[in-house]
């Protein structure tokens, strides 16, 4: 199969689950190796870096790649099989934004070390053990890999040609992304494949949230039990839904819960978080003369780096907790 | 001397290594399995919500999220302590059931039923899933497919997600199935519960119907005494969702029981220098090593185990086959590692009977999720059995909820130092004087299989192999041999 | 010597006018503040505040009109309610929730001008700069 193109998985600090969402496409992973050679997929098959390293500068015509970067090793690996693909794809919300393991930015490697090896309540470790990049037994060396100070989405590592949303991404985005790549009708590059429209505005609630939304009142979702036919801002639970790409389905709306923006930002939105916080100062209605009211509701909102970023912090303009 | 490599997965996605060191005779002087993987869930969770957890931890496996939902769902009930009622309960059952099932089938077919159905000593090519196909016909294959897909579906629908699931809320959950989907639930359950019935047949016919394969399963590298940690019910009985935690040593006596909090008394983790997770043992008798038998504070988790700290199964035709295990094995606590598989089709009987029971219960119904009484919080720990062993979530939060200390003990971890134990058993059987025998790949390869470690989840995905390359090297470091399952 | 940096967004139509007043009547204030002129406190995104954080403001200072006196009604309701948002978030992420800063000031306040610019240097020379991020390794 000679003339057939050839495309590469890989997977940096992924969970696996984007690694499922590509199983999950059922059959239709068998029209794609119809159309397809996948030469390299450390998950389901042995190619080592050197197969890679061998092939001709874009041998692939693409690459998908999942979870975000944290360690040498997988900046190492990204940016060979940049130099080797025609096209990245940046596969799931973890690639495409830095995803939920990202959240780890608001703290610092040695605060994380210490508090899992050493505070944490289980765990007895008298004699200060922590793990190290590299140890002796025996004269022998064991190495461990150097991680980064923080998660990095991939296109702060290497340029990415496309982004396939979600955490993790639906059987049909998988599925178009494939078949747009096979057929050739691949939008502009730096597309992200899923429409360029809010979730609201495909949102199944839509028509239960008056045409100009204000609230008096926030709530969390644990606190009452929601109308699960009823936008859930309306009912003053935050929902990313204005500040979020569509394209999953409205898949935990149907569930009965709020959105928590899985899918990223717009076009043009240089940070989904920002843009949410923004939306949320708009529906907010209370006076300068109502202050302390304001900020008694604004009790209900106790995180706003952890949900108006849950998936998005490294690849937002605020990326990390500042530290000394 | 030589410097042995083996890299499942291989080495560069950083999801778990072997390396093996010889002494000077050649021999084994100790092998590690290394995981350099660490994401820091536990730290960056404080700061957050409580009730964002069950959004935020499933992350931390995309094969498992099912079971780190329902852990921290809960741990949100004990920590504003609140009971869901019973159609809530009911439906976050049936929910673990049907992931329980479809996890352990995925398992089954794809990546430790070919060693056995395919056979362990045919040729590589052919042990897949595809190679399955071939013994056990395409209509069965296609039965496969579409039961897994019909109960992913149904579980997208309840849930929101199969992939990290959204629906639980402390007290209950978020929304009442639909009509219909309840419906399907049923017609579902049924075929699912065919489809249990048919692989343990398949098992019998195939794997218990053939000596080698007995002999296999209770040869000598996949021996190992531990003690063994899992949920029962009030009488006993394995459970999946819901119990009290049973110890049970080495010679099966109970030696532990705990819920909540206690767990603290009884499990503690070790660190090693020289991989990133940490090593569970009990706590009461104290690090001992990675070492076996009489006096090791090693237990392993998982259906062997949950089986061997039971008395028995919670379903009708789960309960014969668990006494036809423990009469064909002759042992309790049964130590064979291989016997992880025989365990594991039990469970997916018992889930797929539980499913069945649970679905028709007209109590899922009932428009009553969610209880509102919540407590102001404090701290509340949540455990499940997820399907590679006993999962904790414990959370400590503000008066407002807000998660100052979260610790968690996953699953895969607890059989950590087993799986050390065994890769190191393996080696020493296979490496002598520095020769090499071929065999280790495969034997290596089926201990890992039959502990469906987490580090591998995703080789559950076609074709389903579990690539293990072994390097060895002189003393120089020079590479004089290669050797691949492939 | 450190020298904070301050990055102020004025409305248009009240304090920028201030400022304007300020230096006309050559009142003396603190060289560390460059003035970006807008049409209404409200349409200070707060993109536009983060973003001056990560390009090496040490502060950010927002001027409006007073409540009420807004040229389009209540676009400083909504920069309040910005602000209050932006207060919480910005300690979580590690910069101390002093940086920024919003004033009503009238169109006739120019001393209030001086004297909150002033303030507000002095305010920051006392806290040091503005934490780096951490570079790729
Ligand atoms: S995007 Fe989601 S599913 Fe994919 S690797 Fe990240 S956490 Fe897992
Ligand atoms: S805010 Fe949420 S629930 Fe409301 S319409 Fe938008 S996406 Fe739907
Ligand atoms: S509703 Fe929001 S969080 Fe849920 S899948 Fe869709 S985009 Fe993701
Ligand atoms: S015009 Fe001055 S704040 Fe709106």
């Amino acid at each position: 199969m000679p003339d057939k193109p050839w495309v590469a998985f890989y997977w940096c600090a992924s969970c696996g689950g984007c690694e499922e969402a590509v199983v999950d496409i059922g059959e239709k992973i068998l029209e794609v190796v119809q159309a397809v050679n996948i030469g390299f997929w450390p998950v389901a098959m042995d190619f080592k870096r050197e197969d890679v390293e061998k092939k001709p500068e874009g041998f692939f015509v693409a690459s998908f790649i999942n979870g975000g970067v944290r360690t040498s090793e997988q900046e190492d690996m990204v940016k060979l099989l940049r130099r080797k693909s025609k096209l990245i794809f940046a596969f799931g919300s973890c690639s495409h934004l830095g995803g939920i393991p990202g959240l780890a930015n608001l703290y610092s490697r040695n605060e994380i070390l210490n508090y899992v090896y050493k505070e944490s309540p289980s765990t007895d470790n008298s004699q200060n053990i922590f793990p190290l990049t590299s140890f002796e037994d025996n004269g022998y060396a064991l190495h461990l890999p150097e991680f980064y100070d923080r998660v990095y989405s991939l296109d702060q590592v290497i340029p990415v040609d496309y982004y396939i949303p979600g955490c993790a991404p639906p059987p049909d985005i998988v599925t178009g992304a494939l078949e747009a790549l096979i057929e050739g009708n691949l939008p502009e590059k730096g597309s992200v494949l899923s429409p360029n429209k809010a979730l609201c505005s495909t949102c199944p609630l839509n028509e239960t949230k008056p045409e100009k939304l204000l609230i008096r009142q926030l709530k969390r979702p644990h606190e009452v039990q929601a109308d699960p036919d009823k936008c859930f801002l309306t009912q003053g639970l935050l929902c990313m839904g204005p500040a979020t790409r569509t394209g999953c389905g409205e898949r935990c709306i149907k569930a009965g819960m709020p959105c928590r923006g899985c899918f990223g930002p717009l076009d043009n939105v240089l940070d989904q978080g920002l843009s949410m916080l923004s939306a949320l100062a708009s529906i907010l209605d209370f006076s300068p003369e109502e202050l302390s009211k304001l900020e008694e509701t604004l009790e209900a909102c106790p995180d706003p780096a952890g949900t108006l970023y849950r998936f998005s912090l490294p690849a937002s303009i605020v990326k990390e907790k500042r530290r000394k | 001397m030589e410097r042995i490599s083996i890299n499942p997965i291989t080495r560069l996605e950083g999801h778990g290594e072997i390396e093996i060191f010889l002494d000077e005779a050649g021999n084994v002087s100790r092998a590690y399995l290394q995981i350099p993987e660490l994401r820091g869930f536990e730290k960056f969770a404080q700061g957050r919500p409580a009730e964002e957890m069950p959004r935020i931890t499933p992350r931390i496996c995309g094969v498992c999220p099912t079971a780190h939902h329902m852990a921290s769902v809960k741990c949100l009930d004990a920590l504003f302590q609140v009971q869901p009622p019973p159609a809530a309960k009911k439906i976050r059952e049936l929910f673990y059931n049907m992931f329980m099932f479809e996890d352990h089938l995925l398992h089954f077919y794809y990546l430790g039923g070919p060693d056995f159905i395919v056979g362990p000593t045919a040729p590589k090519a052919e042990r897949n899933i595809l190679g399955v196909i071939g013994k056990v016909g395409l209509e069965i294959a296609k039965d496969l497919i579409a039961t897994r897909r019909a109960v992913r579906e149904l579980m997208t629908e309840i849930g929101g997600k199969v992939i990290h699931p959204v629906f639980g809320l402390p007290g209950g959950i978020s929304k009442s199935p639909k009509k219909d989907t309840l419906e399907k639930l049923k017609t579902v359950a049924r075929k699912a519960l065919d489809f249990a019935r048919f692989t343990l047949k398949a098992f019998h016919e195939i794997v218990l119907a053939n000596p080698r394969y007995l002999e296999l399963i209770t040869s000598q590298p996949y021996y190992l005494k531990t003690n063994y940690m899992g949920l029962v019910d009030e009488k006993n009985r394995v459970s999946f969702y819901d119990g009290e935690v049973r110890i049970v040593g080495v010679d099966g006596k109970e030696i532990g029981r705990f819920s909540g909090i206690d767990y603290l008394n009884h499990i503690a983790e070790h660190v090693e220098p020289w991989t990133y997770i940490k090593f569970p043992y009990l706590k009461k008798i104290g690090w001992k090593g990675f070492v076996d038998g009489d006096g090791t504070s090693i237990y392993r988790v998982a259906p062997l185990a949950r089986l061997n700290v039971s008395d028995g199964m919670k379903t009708p035709e789960a309960q014969e086959e668990y006494e036809r295990f423990y009469e064909t094995l002759g042992e309790k606590p049964v130590h064979h590692t291989l016997a992880y598989h025989w365990a594991r089709v039990i469970e997916v009987l018992q889930s797929a009977e539980r499913m069945v029971e649970l679905s028709s219960d007209p109590e899922i119904g009932s428009p009553e999720i969610r209880n509102l009484d919540l407590k102001t919080p404090r701290e509340g720990v949540g455990i499940v059995e997820a399907p590679r062993g006993t999962l904790i979530h414990h959370y400590k939060t503000d008066e407002k909820g807000i998660i100052q200390e979260a610790n968690l003990i996953v699953a895969t971890v607890a059989n950590g130092a087993s799986m050390n134990i065994n890769i190191d058993r393996v080696a020493r059987a296979t490496i002598k004087e520095g020769k090499v025998d071929e065999g280790i790949l495969n034997l290596v390869e089926m201990a890992f299989r039959a502990y469906d470690p987490c580090f591998a989840c995703a080789t559950h995905s076609l074709p389903g192999g579990f690539p293990i390359k072994i390097k060895v090297f002189d003393k120089s470091g020079q590479k004089v041999k290669e050797l691949s399952n492939l | 010597m450190y020298e904070p940096k301050i990055i102020a967004f004025f409305c248009n139509w009240c304090t920028y006018t201030a400022a304007d007043l300020a230096g006309v009547s050559r009142m003396q204030y603190a060289p560390n503040v460059r003035i970006v002129r807008v049409m209404c406190s409200g349409r200070v995104d707060p993109e536009l505040v983060i973003k001056a954080f990560d390009l090496g403001a040490d502060g950010v200072l927002i001027g409006g009109c007073h409540p009420g006196d807004c040229h389009y009604q209540n676009g400083n309701h909504k920069t309040l309610r910005r602000y209050l948002l932006l207060k919480k978030l910005l300690p979580q992420v590690g910069i101390e929730p002093e940086r920024l800063r919003l004033e009503w000031i009238s169109a006739s306040e120019g001393e209030k001008v001086r004297r909150v610019c002033n303030e507000f240097t002095e305010e920051l020379k006392k806290m040091g700069p503005l934490k780096k991020e951490v570079k790729n390794a």
